[in-house]
C-alpha cells in the first residue's frame, strides 16, 4: 500500500484530534480511500497497527458503511440518483445510457478503466431531477442526451491524456 | 480461613417484596438473590455489560421526593411514600440497585416486552432444535417457552447466513442461530485477551466472524461455546456426540496444572463425553482451558496399563520386594491427597526416602500455571516431600548407582522421563502403580493397574492451598483398583498401621495426624473448596506466576 506523503501527514495529524486513538478509525479509512480509491485488506491491518487495535475492530467498521469500497473503482465514480423524483423523470434511462456508453455494468469498472456507474439514494436536488454526481461534481437535469454529452466529454479527456 | 468483607446492603423492592441486597449489584443479580428469574442473553456475570439483547427489560421506580424541599411525597391512599415509575422499561443488566429502588419483573408491560424481544429473536432463528447440539441447555429454547408468546406470526422469508464456519480448531459457528449477544466477542477481548471475533455487515445480515486469515485458536476458545446462550458456537469435539439431557454431571477438578480449575464431567453409561468449567469465584470464575477439556480421553487411551494378575498376588509380590529393604519411594504430584498420605506412610514405615517428580511448563497467566502437577501442595501437606520437588531425580539416580537402593516404589511416574536411564531401572526392582503404561511400568517387577482421576474420588490442594474434592464420574477400568485402596493395602502388607481405605476413614486419620487438616472431613468439604493455612510453607519459592485469582506470595515478599 503506497500512501502519499500528504495523506500520511494528515493521518498523523488527525489522530491527535481524539482522546482515544481508536476514534481515528473512521477518518483514517476516509483518508486512505481518498488516496488509493478503496480499502484493501492491507489498509485494514495498517490502520489497526497504527491505532493499536486488532484488525477485526477496523474490519467491523469497514463492513458497516457501504461507502467504504473493498475493490478498486474506475477513474471517475458516476453516482446516479434513483430515489423517487429522479426515478420518475428517467434516472433509470440515464443510468442505462452511461452503462451503454462505457460498455459496463452497474458497480463494475468500465473496460477502459475510466468510470464506475452506480445508483445512489437521494442527492437532495429533486427540483433538477434526474441528478448525477460524478466524484464531487453535481450534474443536473441529466436526461439521456446530457448523459451522452457527459460521456463524450469524459472520453475526450481520456483520449487527451492517453 | 479468611472471611470476605461484609458488603454494604441496600433495601430494594422487587415485585412488592422488600429485600436487602449488596450495594452496586445489578437488577438481574438482585432478583436472582430472591429467586426471581430475569431472563437475559447478553448479560454474563463475569463479562462487561453490553445491554444489547434487551431481554432483561424490567419496570423501574424510585420513591418520589419533592424537588424543592427534598421531602418525601406521600401517597395518601396507602400512607406510604409515592413511587415514581419510569414510563419506559429499563434493562436489568445495566441498572444497578440503589436504596429504595422499586422493580417490577412480572408486570404486563414487562411481559409484553419479553414477548416482543423473543418474537424478534425467533424471526431469523432457524428453529432447528431437533438437530441442534444446544437443545436441552439452550437459553433461547428455555426462554421462548418461559417468556415467548407461544406461536409465530412470521410469514416472510428467513435470513440466510453462513452455516458451519470453522472459527478455529475447536469451535464451529452457525451464524443463523446466533442472537448477536456478543458474549463470545467480549470473552475473547476481556478474558482470553485474543481479540479476533467481531460482527461484520452490521444490519439485517449482522454476522459473527473472525478476521479473515485469523482463527479463534487460543487455549480458552471453548469457553465461548459454554457461554453462547444458543447453538451458534459448538465444540468440534462434542458436536453431534450426545444429547445433553442424557448426561450425568459429576464435579471434578482440572488436573493439568496447580490452578485446579473446578470442572463438571459429563458422562453416560460409563463413558465421558465432555468436560466443562464449574463456577468457583475464588479459582476459575466460570472458565477453564481447552487443554483441560480433552483430559477425559486418557480414560480410553491406548497407553492405559491393563490389569495383569490378581490384586492379592500383586500385593504379595510387591510387599515381599518392599520388605526386603533398600527401598526408595517415588510418589506423584498427580496423586490425590489421600493417596499421597498413604504413600508417605509407606515410605515412613519402610524408612525410605520419598520424593515426587516436578513437572514444569510455561504459565499462561490465566488458568494454566507453571506447575503442571495438580497436587504438589498435597505432597507437602501430607509430608511426602518436605521441600520443592525437582524435575530430575538425581539423588535417586546416585543412590541406585551407589547400590543403596534395591527396590523403588513408583506411583504413576515414568522414571525415564525424570532423568533415569534404562540401565539404572534395570539395576533395581520396580513396583509400579498407575493408570498408564510407560517405560517404568514395562521395566517393573510388579505393576498394578490404577485409575484415572475420572474413575476415583479424592482431593487435591491447588496453588492457593485450597483443598478441593473430585468425585468419580465413571466406573473404573475392569480389573483395575483404586490407587488409594492399593496403597492402603500395601501399607498394611508392609506392616504399617491399618486404616480403612474408604474416604471417611482416611479423612479421620488425615484430620487426626495433619494439623492443617484438623477437623476436616471429605463429606463436609464445600464444592468450592476450603482454603488451608499455608504459613508453614510460606518460605518456599513456588514456580507459579500470576494467574486468575492468584498472586505468587514471593512477589509480595520482595515487593
Amino acid at each position: 500500500m503506497n500512501l502519499q506523503p500528504e495523506t500520511l501527514a494528515r493521518i498523523d495529524e488527525v489522530i491527535t484530534h481524539y482522546p482515544e486513538k481508536r476514534s481515528g478509525t473512521l477518518p483514517l479509512l476516509h483518508l486512505i480511500q481518498e488516496d488509493i480509491g478503496h480499502i484493501p485488506e492491507e489498509a485494514i491491518e495498517w490502520i489497526a497497527e497504527k491505532l493499536e487495535l486488532e484488525p477485526i475492530n477496523v474490519y467491523e467498521v469497514v463492513t458497516f458503511y457501504p461507502m467504504f469500497r473493498r475493490k478498486p473503482i474506475g477513474r471517475r465514480h458516476i453516482k446516479v440518483c434513483r430515489t423517487l423524483s429522479c426515478a420518475l423523470v428517467g434516472a433509470y434511462k440515464t443510468c442505462s445510457k452511461f452503462q451503454q456508453e462505457f460498455d459496463t455494468k452497474l458497480g463494475k469498472v468500465s473496460p477502459d478503466g475510466e468510470v464506475t456507474v452506480e445508483f445512489v439514494e437521494c442527492l437532495a436536488s429533486c427540483g433538477t431531477a434526474p441528478v448525477v454526481l460524478i466524484d464531487e461534481e453535481l450534474h443536473e437535469n441529466v436526461d439521456e442526451a446530457k448523459a451522452k454529452e457527459i460521456s463524450d466529454h469524459i472520453k475526450a479527456e481520456a483520449a487527451q491524456r492517453g | 480461613m479468611i472471611q470476605p468483607a461484609k458488603p454494604e446492603l441496600v433495601t430494594v423492592n422487587i415485585d412488592g417484596q422488600e429485600v436487602e441486597v449488596p450495594k452496586g449489584i445489578n437488577v438481574i443479580e438482585a432478583a436472582r438473590m430472591v429467586g426471581v428469574d430475569v431472563p437475559h442473553y447478553c448479560y454474563h456475570p463475569k463479562l462487561t455489560i453490553a445491554g444489547n439483547c434487551r431481554m432483561c427489560l424490567i419496570e423501574l421506580g424510585m420513591p418520589a421526593v419533592d424537588r424543592a424541599t427534598r421531602e418525601p411525597i406521600m401517597d395518601e391512599a396507602t400512607g406510604k411514600q409515592k413511587i415514581n415509575w419510569i414510563p419506559r422499561p429499563q434493562i436489568g443488566c445495566g441498572t444497578n440497585v440503589s436504596p429504595g429502588m422499586h422493580i417490577k419483573t412480572q408486570s404486563d408491560m414487562v411481559k409484553e416486552c419479553r414477548e416482543g424481544v423473543m418474537e424478534f429473536l425467533l424471526i431469523n432463528h432457524p428453529l432447528d432444535c431437533p438437530i441442534c447440539d444446544q437443545a436441552g441447555e439452550c437459553k433461547l429454547q428455555e426462554q421462548a417457552t418461559g417468556y415467548g408468546r407461544g406461536y409465530s406470526r412470521f410469514i416472510e422469508q428467513k435470513n440466510v447466513k453462513p452455516k458451519r464456519t470453522q472459527l478455529g480448531p475447536r469451535v464451529v459457528l452457525d451464524d443463523e442461530r446466533c442472537v448477536l449477544c456478543s458474549r463470545c466477542i467480549r470473552f475473547s477481548q476481556e478474558v482470553a485477551k485474543d481479540d479476533v471475533l467481531g460482527f461484520v455487515d452490521r444490519g439485517s445480515y449482522s454476522t459473527l466472524t473472525c478476521y479473515p486469515g485469523k482463527e479463534l485458536a487460543n487455549n480458552y476458545s471453548l469457553n465461548t461455546v459454554d457461554i453462547c446462550p444458543v447453538g451458534a458456537l459448538t465444540s468440534t469435539d462434542f458436536r453431534f456426540k450426545m444429547r445433553v439431557w442424557f448426561l450425568k454431571q459429576t464435579n471434578s477438578i482440572d488436573t493439568e496444572s496447580s490452578v485446579g480449575a473446578n470442572t463438571v464431567v459429563w458422562s453416560r453409561e460409563g463413558v465421558i463425553y465432555r468436560i466443562t468449567p464449574r463456577q468457583n469465584d475464588e479459582v476459575n470464575d466460570t472458565w477453564m482451558a481447552d487443554s483441560g477439556r480433552i483430559l477425559y480421553k486418557q480414560v480410553q487411551s491406548d497407553d492405559r496399563l491393563l490389569p495383569a494378575g490378581s490384586l492379592a498376588d500383586n500385593l504379595a509380590a510387591a510387599s515381599a520386594l518392599l520388605k526386603d529393604g533398600g527401598v526408595a519411594v517415588v510418589g506423584s504430584g498427580r496423586s490425590s491427597v489421600e493417596e499421597q498420605f498413604f504413600t508417605a506412610r509407606i515410605a515412613k514405615q519402610l524408612e525410605a526416602k520419598s520424593c515426587i517428580v516436578a513437572r514444569h511448563g510455561e504459565g499462561d497467566g490465566i488458568l494454566v500455571s507453571a506447575d503442571r502437577n495438580p497436587n504438589t501442595r498435597g505432597a507437602l501437606v501430607t509430608g511426602l516431600i518436605t521441600g520443592l520437588p525437582a524435575t530430575e531425580l538425581t539423588e535417586l539416580a546416585a543412590d541406585i548407582d551407589a547400590g543403596a537402593v534395591k527396590t523403588v516404589l513408583v506411583v504413576g511416574e515414568d522414571l525415564t522421563a525424570a532423568g533415569l536411564s534404562a540401565d539404572q531401572l534395570a539395576k533395581v526392582n520396580i513396583v509400579y502403580l498407575g493408570f498408564h503404561a510407560n517405560a517404568t511400568s514395562a521395566a517393573a517387577k510388579v505393576s498394578i493397574a490404577g485409575l484415572t482421576v475420572f474413575e476415583k474420588s479424592g482431593t487435591y490442594i491447588n496453588q492457593q492451598f485450597r483443598l478441593q474434592k473430585f468425585a468419580s464420574a465413571v466406573p473404573g477400568l475392569a480389573g483395575a483398583t483404586d490407587d488409594r485402596v492399593v496403597l492402603a493395602q500395601l501399607l498394611a502388607a508392609v506392616g504399617g498401621e491399618t486404616t480403612g481405605s474408604d474416604l471417611a476413614s482416611v479423612w479421620s486419620a488425615l484430620s487426626r495426624e495433619i494439623s492443617v487438616l484438623d477437623g476436616l472431613a471429605y463429606a463436609q468439604l464445600p464444592d468450592t473448596g476450603l482454603l488451608l493455612d499455608s504459613t508453614a510453607w510460606s518460605g518456599l519459592a513456588f514456580p507459579e506466576g500470576e494467574t486468575l485469582h492468584y498472586q505468587p506470595a514471593t512477589a509480595e515478599a520482595t515487593a
